[in-house]
């Protein structure tokens, strides 16, 4: 509750909704652009197309939490998802199936019910989010999601589940790392490279008679 | 901040962002040159070719813009701007000089200048695969690993001069410098620019553009100006590696004349950092990618970690 006591309080609302201000209208319509972006990246046939659209509503979410003033959390999205994720979710693609154009197979049966589930989801979160915050209003300070105070929050109040979530984290890149290496393991081990100085290719051994040697001592001189 | 001021900011940080990418470039020329005992340009503009690369602009200007019959035209021709972009971004928020001589002092600074700067990546991979060509799809693919293994050495190393000054924003880790830094974080600093370099895909971690082996990774297919953003983004990148190093990790401002020389002291470490930049790039042979990926993983990021450790322990040390 830090972050929202430092941004303002949960005062019943003393304002109306008829009269937006700026950046209200600006977040409805970045709203609407991650939307579209996120409804275009589901359901387009072009399989690099739906990467790119998903970076269009990540950056979207980006901005929304820039108005929201939280600085912070806006840049490490950037930096996580767009930066690493979607590069992540890019560089996969190159490397199994990438077509340019679109892909016949790239739909699935299971449309319908994956859109049941995708409404059913999408419902309970905002009838919760509706519900736990009805008509309270937050009053959004400058500085209110900065680094300090989003940290303060986090390692005073929050520590347990940050703590926890680090241990999710472990134990899936641990999962990751194991199940790679067990079908590593009947393939033949690639000869691996190493950083060093090798020798250098064609110069004449020491040992030889000091005709051969003559051009060298005479680059040397 | 009123509307002139911002507008000030905007334009002067888009002026730097279109002149110094090129006084890099025509040094490169220049230095490149004379380490390898020839001239360089000499004709373009009378002395000393300093005009070559406002020729070399026009030549690409006039250059038909080819997008091949079997790309993906709108992605194709959409991956230049963000490869570029986010330079000028970054360009806004470097601090030059004391007293709020900066773009726009950004609170979670370190944190934006990564972000941003990871953007720029999506662009090459766009590039890359829009290409319909099995090289630049090649030079995509090695873009892509070679981001991820220098990306995290670079944001530990940043972390670590972040720890040391207590705040994520640029000016005030500046402020807090003291000359002592230096030999503390040295590491900190050879890993930032180390995988700074790399990020550029500068030589010697040029693997993803190799041209003796793919030709020019992901730019193969472009001409024209496309192509030169392309190379402008490299040089912005170049600008903008060094001067974050001379802000992190060099003290920027600081130096023995009064404050109000202090942008002087930010351009001329960023520009002897550039110079370095170009001198390994005529120094080094080009590694090997898997000698790229165990550079970074067994070599850079341990060294990350123990800047990271040292910088703790020292920082706990003083606070005491």
């Amino acid at each position: 509750m830090n972050i929202l006591a430092a941004a303002g309080s949960l005062a019943p609302a003393t304002r109306g909704f008829l009269s937006p201000t700026g950046a209200e209208i600006v977040f409805v319509l970045v709203g609407l652009a991650v939307l579209g972006a996120a409804v275009i990246s589901v359901g387009t046939r072009q399989l690099v197309h739906a990467a790119l659209w998903l970076v269009v509503a990540l950056g979207g979410l980006a901005i929304e939490f820039l108005l929201l003033t939280a600085e912070f959390v806006a840049w490490v999205q950037v930096l996580i998802y767009l930066g690493s994720v979607v590069v992540l979710v890019l560089f996969g693609l190159m490397l199994t199936k990438a077509p340019i154009g679109r892909s016949p197979d790239a739909d699935s049966g299971n449309r319908w019910v994956a859109l049941l589930v995708a409404l059913a989801a999408a419902g309970t979160l905002v009838t919760l989010v509706v519900d736990a915050f009805r008509t309270s209003w937050i009053d959004l300070g400058a500085g209110g999601g900065s680094a300090s105070v989003t940290g303060a929050s986090l390692f005073r109040n929050w520590v347990l589940p940050f703590e926890a979530l680090s241990v999710l984290l472990l134990a899936a890149l641990i999962g990751a790392i194991v199940l790679s290496r067990s079908r590593q393991a009947a393939a033949p081990k690639p000869r691996a490279g190493r950083l060093r100085t090798g020798k250098p290719v064609g110069a004449a051994p020491a040992a030889k008679s000091p005709a051969a040697q003559s051009p060298s001592s005479e680059r040397e001189s | 901040m009123n509307l002139l001021d911002t507008l000030l900011r905007c334009v002067a940080a888009l002026v730097v962002f279109l002149t110094f990418p090129l006084i890099i470039g025509q040094t490169e020329h220049k230095v490149m040159a004379h380490m390898q005992g020839r001239l360089g340009p000499m004709y373009a503009g009378g002395f000393h070719g300093w005009a070559q690369l406002v020729a070399d602009g026009v030549k690409f200007a006039q250059k038909e813009d080819i997008v091949p019959a079997g790309a993906d035209r709108r992605i194709f021709q959409l991956a230049p701007a963000v490869s570029l972009l986010p330079y000028l971004f970054v360009l806004l928020v470097v601090p030059v000089g004391p007293h709020g001589f900066v773009g726009q002092a950004v609170d979670a600074g370190i944190f934006f200048v990564l972000a941003v700067m990871g953007v720029g990546v999506i662009g090459k991979l766009m590039a890359g695969w829009a290409s319909a060509n099995k090289f630049s799809l090649l030079g995509g693919l090695r873009t892509a690993a070679q981001l991820m293994s220098y990306e995290l050495p670079m944001v530990l190393a940043a972390a670590s001069a972040a720890m040391a000054a207590g705040t994520l924003s640029l000016t005030g880790i500046v402020e807090a410098f003291h000359w002592w830094w230096l030999p503390w974080q040295a590491i900190g600093a050879f890993v930032f620019f180390t995988a700074g370099l790399a990020e550029l895909q500068r030589p010697p971690f040029d693997m993803p553009v190799a041209d003796s082996e793919i030709i020019f990774g992901a730019y193969t297919e472009y001409t024209g100006l496309r192509f030169a953003f392309f190379l402008l983004s490299e040089y912005a990148g170049i600008l903008v590696v060094c001067a974050l190093t001379t802000v992190l990790f060099l003290g920027g401002w600081h130096g023995p004349l009064p404050d109000s020389l202090g942008w002087l002291w930010t351009i001329l470490k960023t520009f002897a950092l550039a110079f370095v930049v170009i001198w390994l790039r005529v120094t080094y042979p080009r590694l090997r990618e898997d000698q790229l990926m165990r550079f970074a993983w067994t070599v850079l990021v341990p060294l990350a970690l123990v800047q990271l450790a040292l910088t703790g322990i020292i920082k706990v040390a003083i606070s005491q």
